[in-house]
């Protein structure tokens, strides 16, 4: 069991030691003058291997911007944005994506979702059939294996884009509000089994999400982005042992007061929105 | 089941009982519209093998002496063949232009210009080209064939999600196998729609071919029949079309049900 992900990378301690994600005066502008958006705006951050850091915000914050830059999608506009001292230039397997939409391919089945980055990445029959085993197993996707994705519910679909992303063995992990689309109880048991995976496996999660609740109880860090342009308000250490205890005194108390500053740079955002200057 | 049965056959059964009634009356001259029964008739020996059955022969070649089978399997074997070659040219390039946004800038404007001409108003060039005999008639077939598949697969291609793109290329996909495993399965529900319609095309343009370059085959025989006046066997040959058209088209509605299991609108 211990060797259940095995670690890619050779020299753990010295990964250790270095930020995984590094951003220095991150811009990221959509469009020209006039009516050009700028989406972030000098964005710092440092996110050590190992973190979970909840990148939170209202609409329109620039939080999946900044999450799609460090995929890799949407290069930033000026900065440097690095991962492991290397400058992001393309998406890779090593940043590995969990889509809100949970993006699976609809015509390959449970097995062969899991499977495709394994072949790509060109391992022999034996160790893909053993990698996808395990995987399947830790998500409890075992009895729904051979189904399409159609044939699966919310939850499901989530936990096998999940298990594509881990068989990678991504040193990243990067989620664009995963759980968005899913009722409260499903949502909870996967932020569970989320954190029980990355308790066990030790990746460093990037993780978006507009839930104050969500952040709160998902992330070690959570860093508040304000309303555009996107700019890091503030930078939260959430010291709350796991697993934590959403009716705690102590959790309401940390809630209220990263709500205060969400609700501030909501009220901006709904501000926009009536006078129709959002872009959606 | 009886109720459903009853509904479904109601109204033809009246309709034909009504023409079999005003033709047994006298009211319509066979050479115009002949009776029911006479096409049943006409249809039985149209469809009867022309030689008895032979252990030495074998099974093929006495279903090959019936003249009705023999005429569906050489209209068959043409929209096979054509469409082979116009789905199998406009699939590649298709989805070239699909994915190539230069390649289809310097082709779309001919397509769109080609697209609107029926086969038939090739029919003159194809019998000069080709001359006369199957060559014209594939000829015809494919191009009826070719348009839809190419129309469908850019659209195909075109409308593939970008998320999946995007997944693919987070999980370290490359060029060819981003194209062979997500573009290609993700654009097919297109593609099989363009290939069903393809299909009948294909089969539309048979008929009309085999009336013109062609001694054989159910277009031909409609033909043949109308040279002397057997307006039964034109009906038969009618019939026969319908049935083989029919037959195609379910057949090709599995398949595609089949390769699509996948897909959200088919409940399997």
């Amino acid at each position: 069991m211990s060797n259940m992900f095995p670690s890619p990378t050779p020299s753990q301690d010295e990964t250790t030691r270095l930020p995984q994600v590094r951003a220095v005066g991150v811009n990221k502008i959509f469009g020209r003058e006039p009516g050009a958006v700028t989406a972030l705006k000098d964005i710092d951050l440092e996110i050590a291997a190992g973190e979970f850091v909840c990148l939170l915000g209202p609409s329109g914050c620039g939080k999946s911007t900044l999450l799609n830059a460090i995929a890799g999608f949407a290069l930033p506009t000026s900065g440097t944005l690095e991962v492991c001292g290397k400058p992001i230039t393309a998406p890779g397997p090593d940043r590995g994506m969990v889509f809100q939409e949970y993006a699976l391919f609809p015509w390959m089945t449970v097995e062969q979702n899991v499977a495709f980055g394994l072949e790509i990445r060109g391992l022999s029959k034996v160790q893909i059939a053993e990698a996808v085993d395990r995987l399947l197993e830790t998500l409890g996707l075992r009895e729904f294996r051979r189904r399409y994705p159609k044939d699966l519910s919310g939850g499901m679909r989530q936990r096998v884009a999940i298990a594509r992303v881990l068989a990678l063995d991504p040193p990243i992990m990067l989620m664009d509000e995963p759980f968005g689309a899913l009722d409260a109880l499903t949502r909870r048991s996967l932020q569970d089994e989320l954190l029980r995976l990355w308790q066990a496996v030790g990746k460093t999660i990037v993780f978006v999400t507009h839930s104050i609740e969500e952040a709160v109880y998902l992330g070690s860090r959570v860093v508040i982005l304000t309303y555009r342009p996107g700019t890091i308000k503030r930078d939260i250490r959430i010291e709350l042992p796991y697993p934590r205890d959403s009716n705690s005194a102590a959790f309401n108390e940390i809630k209220k007061e990263l709500a205060q500053m969400v609700h501030a740079e909501h009220d901006r955002f709904a501000l926009d929105e009536r006078q129709g200057l959002t872009l959606d | 089941m009886g109720a459903r049965l009853f509904r479904v056959l109601a109204v033809p059964v009246i309709l034909i009982l009504l023409w079999q009634g005003f033709s047994m009356l006298g009211y319509v001259r066979p050479a115009i519209l002949p009776s029911p029964v006479a096409i049943i008739e006409r249809l039985w020996l149209y469809l009867l093998p022309g030689q008895s059955f032979a252990e030495s022969t074998g099974v093929l070649d006495w279903l090959q002496s019936s003249e009705l089978l023999s005429d569906m399997f050489a209209s068959l074997h043409r929209v096979v063949l054509g469409f082979v070659v116009g789905a199998g040219l406009a699939l590649p390039l298709g989805l070239l232009m699909g994915t190539d946004r230069r390649v289809e800038g310097l082709l779309d404007p001919l397509v769109q210009f080609l697209r609107p001409i029926p086969p038939i108003a090739y029919i003159p060039l194809a019998i000069l080209w080709f001359g006369l005999g199957d060559p014209p008639a594939i000829f015809l077939i494919a191009i009826g064939a070719f348009f839809p598949v190419l129309i469908n697969t850019i659209t195909g291609v075109r409308n593939v999600d970008s998320i999946y793109v995007r997944a693919a290329t987070n999980l370290g996909a490359g060029r060819m196998t981003m194209f062979r495993r997500v573009i290609l399965p993700a654009a097919t529900p297109y593609i099989l729609t363009g290939m069903r319609i393809g299909i009948g095309t294909a089969f539309i343009v048979v008929i009309v071919a085999e009336m013109i370059a062609v001694n054989s085959g159910l277009g031909y025989r409609i033909l043949e029949a109308r040279e002397y006046l057997w307006s039964d066997k034109v009906i038969a040959g009618m019939i026969a079309i319908g049935t083989l058209g029919l037959a195609i088209d379910v057949g090709v509605n599995r398949l595609n049900n089949h390769l699509l299991r996948w897909h959200r609108g088919i409940e399997s």
